[in-house]
């Protein structure tokens, strides 16, 4: 006989039927669902947290600017000349909205993906999971091209947001020669400052009348200032030229008039709108790769041998649902409001 | 999808749900360019009310997404609550920081405002003479 350890009562104790059990927890599921999904809910919260606090931190730099740039004239262009169709050449928030409906179809066809694999249809799961991928792909490709529009033609950067908002009313002056003219400057509307040499025709009003070409070296003028004078009067070859026309408001204090110069808009715009819609394609696009690789996975016959529904399709749905409900708010702070 | 409907009935559902989600999407929109269009521009309860009609209707579909596209609906409640109630925390971090922010305009346009004043000029009240500051002994 064996001498008596204390370790043969642990052993004995682990080997009881009711305690031999690994670590699953049992029948009993929390809140009746998977590990899994359970897990992508948490994660999802803190993403949530995440995109609140960048969401809030726009707020906050939003509130405390005397102007806003109104999203109706920054976001106003679409691809293909679609914008030419519309007056001014302006097409407000369409391109946007379009973007948006893409975003939301694909969260459709995913909602179709996932009810195909809880009936185990494999070539439901792989079809409409692949519309997915093209909808998220197609957002993308969407979002390329406005980055590429803000940042090549209009010259908004993370540092520099060409988009200036007018707080006063007033009268621009004729650029050429600073006489007082009827063109009206509004308060709470938008301009963007073009940079000298890539001025459009709309640069200098619509009425079509002799054309005027802005001066390309940094100075002040009669009725604008360009930009690339360093304060001891040399020229910096590296600055953007940008172009500022000179306009007079009258004082509400005194009521004399007076000059004033179109000003950048708010600093914070470029780096808030880079980084936040940055920050959500970012997300769509790990989403894009994780449903390709998912795909990929359900048209070899992966999930079949698992027998859970497909329970991973559910999974990459629940993350690919979030991103168009971030994409919600993204829409109604950088957009709509 | 819900256990109780049919296969039928839980794919027209989706179809139905991205309609929804469109025609508010369209509905948006539509409140954004209201708000922006030139004659609404002295009217600012119009502005206001558009407003808050598009944020409520992002908080409709933010609602809509969470409880029929990913199913929140046909979760055990104490998930839901789990998930959901965590979020209300936010409710102040928008109170305090909107506040903060319209807080830092004001005291810009006040540290403006004093900027622009003038040194009113008039007699040196309270400055000491070059000349006549042997005639000042502090006390003791």
């Amino acid at each position: 006989m064996t001498e008596e350890r204390d370790t043969d009562i642990i052993v004995a104790e682990d080997q009881k039927p009711e305690l031999n059990s690994d670590w699953s927890g049992g029948d009993r599921k929390p809140f009746r669902t998977s590990y899994g999904k359970l897990m992508m809910w948490y994660f999802l919260l803190s993403d949530a947290f995440t995109f609140a606090g960048f969401l809030i931190a726009y707020g906050a730099l939003r509130f405390s600017s005397p102007s806003w740039p109104v999203p109706d004239r920054v976001f106003a262009t679409a691809p293909f000349g679609i914008n030419e169709l519309f007056p001014n050449d302006q097409a407000p928030l369409i391109f946007v909205t379009f973007m948006s409906f893409l975003l939301i179809i694909s969260s459709g066809t995913m909602v179709r993906a996932v009810q195909e694999g809880a009936l185990e249809n494999k070539r439901g799961v792989v079809f409409w999971m692949l519309l997915t991928v093209l909808g998220g792909a197609g957002f993308l490709s969407c979002q390329a091209w406005e980055w590429n529009n803000l940042i090549g033609k209009e010259n908004m950067t993370v540092t520099t947001n060409p988009f200036g908002t007018y707080t006063e009313d007033g009268y621009y002056l004729d650029p050429e020669t600073g006489e007082i003219t009827q063109e009206e400057v509004l308060a709470g509307d938008t301009y963007l400052l073009h940079v000298a040499g890539e001025v459009h025709e709309d640069a200098v009003g619509h009425d079509g009348e002799e054309h005027f070409t802005f001066s390309d070296v940094p100075g002040e003028y009669p009725g604008y200032v360009v930009d690339g004078l360093r304060p001891d009067g040399s020229v910096n070859p590296a600055a953007k030229r940008f172009i500022h026309r000179k306009y007079v408001a009258t004082d509400e204090t005194d009521g004399k008039q007076y000059v004033r110069v179109q000003q950048f808009g708010p600093t914070a715009f470029g780096a808030l709108f880079f980084g936040i819609t940055g920050f959500h394609g970012f997300h769509v696009a790990t989403g894009v790769i994780f449903l390709l690789i998912i795909l990929i996975n359900s048209a070899s016959g992966v999930y079949v041998a698992r027998m859970n529904g497909y329970e991973m399709v559910e999974k990459i749905g629940l993350y690919w649902h979030f991103v168009d409900l971030v994409w919600v708010f993204v829409f109604l702070v950088f957009y709509l409001l | 999808m819900a256990q109780h409907l049919s296969y039928e009935e839980s794919v027209s559902g989706v179809w139905k749900g991205l309609g929804l989600l469109a025609a508010v999407t369209v509905a948006e929109v539509i409140l954004s360019l209201l708000k922006a269009a030139e004659f609404v521009t002295d009217l600012r309860p119009v502005i206001y009310v558009a407003s808050l009609f598009i944020i409520g209707l992002s908080i409709y579909k933010a609602y809509f997404i969470i409880y029929e596209f990913m199913h929140m609906g046909y979760e055990v409640k104490g998930l839901a609550m789990s998930v959901l109630l965590p979020t209300f925390l936010l409710l102040w971090a928008l109170i305090a920081f909107f506040n903060e922010g319209d807080a830092w305009r004001q005291k810009r346009e006040k540290i403006e405002y004093k900027n622009e004043l003038t040194v009113p000029e008039g007699n040196t009240v309270g400055q000491i003479d070059a000349h006549d500051a042997q005639s000042y002994r502090l006390p003791g």
